[in-house]
C-alpha cells in the first residue's frame, strides 16, 4: 500500500513560494506516495525558538503533533523546519510516545526520497551548471551530508540525486559548506554581517560558474535570491524540489 | 554599551578590510582542515578529549586537591584566587615580596581576563608581553582580538607604522622579517632586564602536579629560565587528570589552532629550578558556578584553541573587538553571559546557528546549542528587547489560529505587490537594505491545493 504522507509545508513556503510546495507534492506523488496536506498547519515555531521565546513555541508544538501524528511519514521541503521538529520539541513533551514516533517519521524531502523510498536516480534532463547550497541545519543538525569540519567518509545523497539527472553539472565551490548568513531572525538583527555572508556565498557560486542556485531549504535561497536580484546577477534560484519536479 | 550588531556594522562598513580579515582566518581554518586530515583517528581523538575534559570538570574539587598536593610536594607554591581581584593581589604580593619592578609575561588570556597588566602598572611594575602578537597590541594599548593570534586584525603596514613610532624602525617599513627582527631585539632587552616571568598554563596535570605551556616563540621558556621567579596563572578548568592524557590534547591543540602538528615549544614545568621559586595561582572567577550548570558545564572543556573563531562566519566578518569580551567568537559568546548576562546579552544572537563551531571544536563543545540555550535564558531573565518579545508573541498567536494566519497572508499578498517602493524599502525594513523582498505570489500553496488537488 502507498505510504500515507503528511505534507508539512513551512509557513513561508506556503505564503511566498507555493511552487516549492507544488513541486514537492508532484515529486512525492510521482514516486507513489499518497500525499495529504493537512489544512490546519501553520508554523513549526522556529522563529520564536531561535529568538529565545520558547514559551511561545509550546502550543505550536502540541498543535503540530496533533495534526501530523496519524501519518506514516511527515515530509517537508526544508531541513531547518524538520530539525526544529525533531530536535527542539523535546522540552514540550515528556515521555510522550506519540512525539517519539513523530520524531522518527519526520523527514526532509530529499532524505525521504533517498533513505526511505530508496530512490537513487532521477530520469529527465536539466542541462545546467547547478550550485548546491548546503544549508546548515540540514548539514549539521540532520546530517544530510558530510560537513567539511569532520573527518568522516564524505557522503551527500541530495547531491548524488542531482547529479543523476542528465545534463546536471554540480559546481565546485571554494568554501563548500559555509553558512549563507540567513539564520532566521539573524538576517534582520545582524543585517550587516548577514548580507556580507550572503554576498560572499553568491560570489563563490558566481566564480564557480553556477547558473542555477539550489538548496534543500528555501529560507537560505530567499536570502541569497534577495541579494542576487538586488545586484542583478545572472543566477537563477530554484528549490531542489523544483529541479526534481522538472526532470521527472 | 554598544551591542554586537552595532560594532559589527561598523566593522563591515570597511568592506575591503572585512574581506581581508575573513580571508586571513579562513586560511587558518583551511590549514586546520588539512592538518586534521592527516590523522585518520581525528574524530576518535576528539571523542577522547571530550570525555577526559568532562570527567575533569565533574571531578574538579578532587583533582584540584591532587594537583595542589603533588605540586606542593615538588616545591611549587600553590595559591587560590576566588576572583580577578584576588588573583591580581596574589600576583602583586609575590612580586612585592621579591621587590620585582620588571616582569616579562608570555601570552596568557587569563591575565587579560583579570586585567593584570593595568593593575600591576598602577603599582609601579612594568609588564612586558613577550608574545609578538601580544606585544603589538600592548604597544597599541589594546586587548587581543583573537585567542591565539592576538594581532590578526592588524595589517603589516600598521605594524610598520606602530614600530616606527614606538621602536624607532624605519618609516614605511613593512617587511615582516625586518619588523620581527626589530621586535626580537627590543624584547631581548626586556628579557634581560626582567626580574620575574609570568606565564599562563595550557594543561596542568593532577597526577604529577606539573604543568605545560605551549608557545610558538619559546618566550615562556626564556622568560622563566632567565629569572629566578616564575608565576603561572591558570583557570581551574585547565586541569587534566593524568600525564598520559596530555598526548591527546597536544595532538589536538595546535592542529585545531593553526594547523601545525604541534606547537613549536611545549614546555613542561615540574617544580622550580635550584635556587628558584615557582608559584601557581589557581583562579575560579565564576568557573565553579558554570561547572554546576547542566546546560553550560561543557563550555569548561575548552582548551582555547580558537578553532571556533576561525571557522565562525560571524567572527570572521565582525572582528574580535565587536564582542567586547576577553574571549570573543562562539566560545566567548557562550562564556561571557555567565559573567554578566545583561552586558553580553547580544552575543548569543551574534550567531546564525550554522553549527560549524560545534563540528570544529576539538573537545566537542556543543557551542551553537549552548548559544541557543543562552537566548532562552536571556528571555527568561527579561533581557530580551521589547520589540523582539512582542513580535514573537504576536507571531505565536497568529500561528495558533490558522484562519487568522491565512487571512493575514492573503492580505499581505494582495497589498504588498501594490505598494510603492519607498514604502517597502526604507530604514524600518532591515531586510530590504541590501536585499530584495521575494515576489508575493497570487495564491498561497494552500489555496492552490484547494483548487487543483483536493477536489480532484
Ligand atoms: S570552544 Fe572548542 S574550538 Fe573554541 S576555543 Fe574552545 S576548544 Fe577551541
Amino acid at each position: 500500500m502507498a505510504p500515507k504522507v503528511g505534507l508539512f509545508i513551512p509557513c513561508y513556503i506556503d505564503q511566498l513560494y507555493p511552487q516549492v510546495g507544488i513541486a514537492t507534492l508532484k515529486t512525492l506523488e510521482h514516486f507513489g506516495c499518497d500525499v495529504e496536506y493537512p489544512e490546519s498547519q501553520t508554523c513549526c515555531g522556529q522563529p520564536m525558538a531561535n529568538t529565545g521565546c520558547t514559551n511561545d513555541v509550546g502550543p505550536l508544538a502540541k498543535r503540530f503533533l496533533d495534526i501530523f501524528k496519524s501519518y506514516d511519514a511527515v515530509v517537508c521541503p526544508s531541513g531547518s523546519c524538520v530539525s526544529m521538529v525533531k530536535h527542539h520539541y523535546d522540552e514540550y513533551f515528556t515521555d510522550n510516545p506519540e512525539y517519539e514516533a513523530l520524531k522518527a517519521k519526520t523527514f526532509e524531502f530529499c532524505e525521504y526520497l533517498t533513505n526511505v523510498l530508496g530512490i537513487d536516480k532521477l530520469a529527465g534532463r536539466f542541462p545546467h551548471k547547478v550550485g548546491l547550497h548546503q544549508s546548515c541545519h540540514g548539514l549539521r543538525e540532520l546530517r544530510l551530508a558530510s560537513a567539511s569540519e569532520l573527518r568522516i567518509e564524505p557522503f551527500g545523497p541530495a547531491r548524488a540525486l542531482l547529479e543523476s539527472i542528465d545534463g546536471v553539472e554540480v559546481t565546485t565551490l571554494k568554501r563548500p559548506d559555509e553558512c549563507c548568513g540567513f539564520g532566521g531572525t539573524f538576517a534582520v538583527a545582524e543585517e550587516a554581517v548577514s548580507c556580507m555572508m550572503g554576498e560572499d556565498r553568491v560570489s563563490d557560486h558566481e566564480q564557480a560558474g553556477t547558473e542555477v542556485l539550489t538548496a534543500l531549504d528555501m529560507s537560505c535561497l530567499m536570502h541569497m535570491s534577495g541579494i542576487i536580484r538586488r545586484q542583478q546577477k545572472p543566477i537563477r534560484v530554484m528549490h531542489i524540489s523544483e529541479i526534481f519536479a522538472e526532470s521527472l | 554599551m554598544p551591542a554586537h550588531p552595532k560594532l559589527a556594522t561598523e566593522f563591515v562598513k570597511n568592506k575591503e578590510r572585512a574581506h581581508w580579515h575573513d580571508q586571513s582566518l579562513w586560511f587558518v581554518r583551511s590549514k586546520r582542515d588539512a592538518a586534521s586530515q592527516q590523522i585518520p583517528e581525528w574524530e576518535l581523538l576528539r571523542e577522547q578529549a571530550s570525555k577526559i575534559k568532562s570527567y575533569t570538570v565533574s571531578h574538579l574539587p578532587d583533582l584540584l586537591e591532587d594537583f595542589e598536593k603533588n605540586a606542593t610536594a615538588k616545591g611549587v607554591h600553590v595559591h587560590w584566587a576566588r576572583d580577578a581581584k584576588e588573583h591580581n593581589e596574589i600576583v602583586h604580593g609575590i612580586l612585592k615580596q621579591h621587590e620585582v619592578t620588571k616582569v616579562v609575561k608570555s601570552k596568557s588570556m587569563l591575565t587579560e581576563e583579570c586585567h593584570l597588566n593595568p593593575y600591576l602598572e598602577r603599582h609601579g611594575i612594568e609588564v612586558i608581553d613577550t608574545d609578538l602578537g601580544e606585544r603589538i597590541v600592548q604597544l597599541q594599548n589594546k586587548p587581543p582580538s583573537h585567542l591565539v593570534m592576538p594581532a590578526i586584525h592588524i595589517k603589516k603596514e600598521e605594524i610598520g607604522e606602530l614600530f616606527h613610532e614606538k621602536l624607532g624602525t624605519e618609516k614605511g617599513a613593512t617587511d615582516p622579517q625586518y619588523l620581527t627582527e626589530a621586535a626580537r631585539q627590543h624584547l631581548r632587552q626586556k628579557f634581560i632586564g626582567a626580574e620575574a616571568g609570568i606565564t599562563g598554563v595550557n594543561f596542568a596535570i593532577a597526577e604529577t602536579g606539573g604543568f605545560v605551556v605551549c608557545t610558538n616563540e619559546g618566550n615562556a621558556d626564556l622568560g622563566t629560565s632567565l629569572n629566578k621567579l616564575h608565576i603561572a596563572c591558570m583557570g581551574i578548568e585547565k586541569l587534566i587528570p593524568r600525564a598520559n592524557d596530555l598526548s591527546v590534547f597536544l595532538r589536538l591543540l595546535a592542529r585545531s589552532a593553526t594547523g601545525q602538528p604541534i606547537t613549536t615549544y611545549s614546555s613542561h614545568f615540574h617544580g622550580p629550578a635550584p635556587r628558584a621559586e615557582m608559584h601557581v595561582v589557581l583562579l575560579d572567577n565564576g568557573r565553579s558556578e558554570i561547572s554546576g550548570s547542566d546546560e553550560f558545564r561543557r563550555s569548561l572543556n575548552c582548551i582555547r584553541c580558537a578553532a571556533c573563531m576561525n571557522t565562525c562566519p560571524v567572527y570572521r566578518r565582525s572582528g574580535g573587538y565587536s564582542y567586547e569580551a576577553t574571549v570573543p567568537g562562539p566560545i566567548g559568546s557562550t562564556l561571557s553571559p555567565s559573567k554578566d548576562a545583561k552586558k553580553y546579552s547580544s552575543l548569543p544572537f551574534a550567531c546564525s546557528l550554522c553549527g560549524s563551531c560545534t563540528d570544529v571544536c576539538p573537545v566537542k563543545i556543543d557551542l551553537h546549542h549552548q548559544l541557543l540555550t543562552w537566548r532562552k535564558e536571556i528571555r527568561v531573565r527579561g533581557l530580551l528587547p521589547f520589540s523582539k518579545r512582542i513580535s514573537m508573541k504576536m507571531m505565536g498567536w497568529m500561528m495558533q489560529a490558522p484562519r487568522l494566519y491565512r487571512f493575514v497572508g492573503k492580505c499581505a499578498r494582495a497589498i504588498v505587490p501594490r505598494l510603492p517602493r519607498f514604502l517597502l524599502y526604507n530604514r524600518f525594513n532591515a531586510w530590504g537594505k541590501q536585499r530584495e523582498l521575494p515576489d508575493f505570489p497570487k495564491q498561497s500553496f494552500r489555496e492552490w491545493m484547494k483548487k487543483n488537488h483536493d477536489n480532484k
